[in-house]
């Protein structure tokens, strides 16, 4: 079914730069794909040869484990072969560096660029200039498809559907990608979003993206079906958006007497990685019966298998490519 | 005049008053009751019969019998500066000036920008069994203007409100995030309208009398920029702000068109700054040295209209103790500010004295609008409220002499200023806390 079903599917875009402009039809199918490699993933053979011969370089401007593992695993997988460049922001200069590393990288022929970058952006410029699929794996506090694919495919699994459902993504709104992202693919498939955080954290404008926003945990979260939390992206921070740990912990951390305003059977998120203690209380991270965590980068490393597979069997033949 | 168990209080008429509540627009003759500390009934035909059996009488003469006073802005001094002034020192004075509740700043030692420094501060006042003492909390941590303080936590400690006290937060940036993070919890940032870059070697208010006396000066627009700058943070954050001790007509109009555009926005002032001008000064008087610095004869008349046309919110009293020691130096080197408790009555009177407003409304600044501007359950009559309560006899005349003051610092800028109005007795949760013999 695995190998036989890529003949029949499309997906209709060349990069994979954000959710926004995706359609439920692309979500839908990226879902659909991933969720065949969940099964596999599990087995003691894990590898296929849908994309043997190809080549996937992992471009990370950023320090990532998580994400930059998953791609990883993803590609050998599928058969690819995969190179990591890990650059230390430090290193480089930003801008014409980039097309600069770029332009090498290009010249080898990958045929999937994975790109992390602090700047917002940095994705699309990318896949302007280089001949191959270009996967944003987060550009600065722009987006990081993959990780709200992912989260769709946990919530999925456990309920269901995304239909209808309510979410909430609690904490540093203003830095996250994750939250761009997810606002953007929970509102295509139809979910109501609501936003939780500080006035601070919260970027100005975004009830235009669709979503409602709080400032009280224990009201934003009423009757909510899913509880996403962020990470305090302090190394993002200019200048402070709260004043202290223990008082943003106060009001903002999830621990069980807030998360008691939610539906009991609430389902908790965290992309991580996870601060014990300043969003998230050790005892709810913990919880097996309420918390997702661990099945979100159970189920990145299949989203990234079938992100993939869509963009590779979507390229053009080699020879039409501008060689 | 420690407190005692409400159980003692009992029953207290207070008979033959001339009620005036500004909160309701009540002003006729009547009597009031407390029942332990809260006030039971009042009206006009209360007592009409008599007063029943068991029931403790004081005669109020004839006299107002008001709510007490309510003052957003006095500096105690307590904890770190204790030779300047005392909460049992500030107390007195403000019982002796009819004031029954007050709002002190955080520019203590240490800075109120810890949660144990407002409980600290609640349960010594509450000791005291004085004038009611709540307290701000600062903005920024130490009041250095750049980390904000634990907002959230110190307002559940019990601040009121949020300020940096006698320094404006100056950075844009850290006012636009206090602000907004303030707004998180529907908090009241109060801020002291000065642009510090532009006052910080000045020593009184630019112009002419700054020229002839030597002083380097404080411009107004100073004071303008920051209302205008923070006008348009307020606009952007959605957070609310009010301005304490505004003292330019600019500034002024800068509220009035605040609040016409419907933002948060608020505004009280200081006795000095409708009652004195730049003059005071005179010759380098540095009682009469205060931040902001007395105005000109035209600023000192736009506060009079803001206050009257209500673009001014409230009066407070700026109480600034301190010693002779930071006061008896060259006028460029002394401390700015002046003692208000017990003229804040009396000078405010002065509007209603010279019939430019109806005394109503002069208590109205005085009593509930304060209260209203920081949402504390205080400064109008009520069934069930707490009796804090201020007896005066409107027209008693009397001559300001600081050393006769009960403040333990004794730097008036009205010493020696005749004023009408005499606070008779001065009652907090139904106990007498001050009384004046005849």
């Amino acid at each position: 079914m695995i190998d036989g079903a890529s003949d029949t599917v499309q997906f209709a875009h060349r990069h994979l730069l954000g959710i926004e402009g995706l359609s439920p039809d692309d979500i839908t199918l990226l879902l659909d794909r991933s969720e065949s490699y969940v099964e596999q993933n599990r087995q003691i053979d894990k590898k296929k040869s849908v994309l043997r011969g190809r080549t996937i370089i992992n471009l990370f401007f950023e320090a990532s484990t998580r994400t930059r593992t998953s791609f990883e695993l993803a590609g050998k997988r599928l058969g690819s072969d995969v190179i990591n460049m890990s650059v230390s922001t430090s290193s480089i200069k930003k801008g014409e560096t980039l097309i600069d590393t770029a332009m090498t990288l290009n010249a080898m022929h990958p045929d999937v660029l994975v790109l992390r970058h602090p700047d917002a952006g940095a994705a699309k410029l990318l896949s302007e200039k280089v001949n191959c699929a270009v996967i944003n794996a987060g550009d600065g506090s722009h987006e990081h498809p993959t990780q709200a694919l992912l989260d769709a495919l946990t919530i999925r699994r456990r309920r269901g559907r995304l239909q209808g459902l309510m979410v909430a993504i609690c904490g540093d709104i203003v830095h996250s990608r994750v939250a761009r992202s997810n606002i953007h693919l929970l509102n295509t498939m139809g979910a109501r979003v609501r936003l939780i955080a500080p006035r601070t954290l919260i970027p100005e404008g975004v009830e235009r993206l669709g979503v409602e926003v709080f400032h009280d945990m224990r009201q934003g979260l009423e009757d909510c079906d899913i509880v996403m939390m962020l990470r305090l992206q302090i190394e993002r921070m200019h200048g402070n958006f709260f004043p202290s740990i223990r008082e943003y912990f106060h009001f903002f951390g999830l621990d069980y007497e807030k998360l008691a305003s939610a539906k009991p059977d609430a389902l908790i998120m965290h992309p991580g990685p996870m601060n014990r203690g300043v969003e998230i209380d050790s005892e709810v991270a913990d919880d097996f019966g309420r918390s997702a965590i661990r099945e979100q980068v159970e189920m990145g490393v299949a989203v990234r298998m079938a992100c993939l597979e869509l963009l590779t069997l979507n390229q053009p033949e080699a020879e039409q490519r501008n060689l | 005049m420690a407190g005692k168990p409400s159980e003692s209080l009992g029953r207290v008429a207070y008979v033959n008053a001339r009620l005036v509540d500004p909160a309701s627009g009540l002003d006729a003759p009547g009597a009031l009751l407390t029942e332990g500390e809260v006030i039971a009934d009042f009206g006009a035909g209360l007592f009409a019969e008599g007063v029943p059996e068991g029931i403790k009488v004081v005669d109020c003469g004839g006299h107002c019998l008001i709510p007490g006073l309510v003052d957003i802005r006095v500096q105690l001094r307590e904890p770190g500066d204790e030779h300047k002034g005392t909460l049992a020192s500030g107390g007195r004075a403000a019982t002796a000036g009819g004031i029954t509740t007050m709002v002190c700043l955080p520019n203590t030692n240490p800075v109120i920008d810890d949660m144990s420094v407002v409980e600290f501060i609640a349960r010594r006042a509450r000791l005291l069994g004085l004038t009611k003492v709540y307290c701000y909390g600062a903005v920024t941590k130490g009041l250095e203007g750049r980390a904000l303080a634990e907002m959230g936590m110190l307002a559940e400690a019990g601040a009121v409100a949020f300020t940096d006290g006698v320094k404006a937060v100056g950075d844009a940036q850290v006012m636009r995030r206090a602000l907004s993070y303030a707004g998180t919890y529907r908090l009241l940032i109060v801020q002291h309208p000065e642009e510090s870059s532009l006052a910080e070697d000045g020593a009184m208010n630019a112009g002419e009398t700054a020229t002839r006396l030597g002083l380097q000066g404080i411009p107004r627009a100073a004071e303008i920029i920051i209302v205008e700058r923070d006008i348009r943070l307020v606009e952007m954050t959605g957070g609310r702000i009010h301005f304490a001790h505004v003292s330019t007509a600019e500034a002024i109009e800068a509220v009035g068109r605040a609040k016409a555009r419907g933002l948060n926005v608020t505004c009280d002032t200081a006795p000095p700054y409708f009652a004195l001008n730049e003059t005071a000064v005179g010759d380098y008087r540095t009682f009469a040295k205060l931040s902001p610095p007395l105005r000109a004869e035209a600023d000192r008349q736009a506060v009079v209209d803001g206050l009257k046309n209500g673009t001014i919110d409230a009066i407070a009293s700026d109480h600034a103790p301190h010693d002779e020691d930071a006061k008896r130096l060259p006028f460029a080197q002394a401390a700015c500010g002046g003692i208000g408790l017990e003229t804040l009555l009396p000078v405010s009177l002065e509007f209603y004295q010279n019939g430019q407003m109806s005394l109503t409304d002069v208590l109205r600044l005085l009593t509930c609008a304060p209260a209203d501007v920081l949402g504390l359950r205080a400064g109008r009559l009520e069934k069930g409220l707490p009796a804090d309560l201020t007896l005066f006899d409107p027209d008693r005349a009397w001559k300001v002499v600081a050393d006769d003051l009960l403040s333990k610092s004794k730097n008036s800028p009205f010493d020696g200023r005749p004023v009408q109005g005499r606070v008779l007795r001065t009652v907090v949760d139904g106990r007498a806390v001050y009384g004046r013999e005849g």
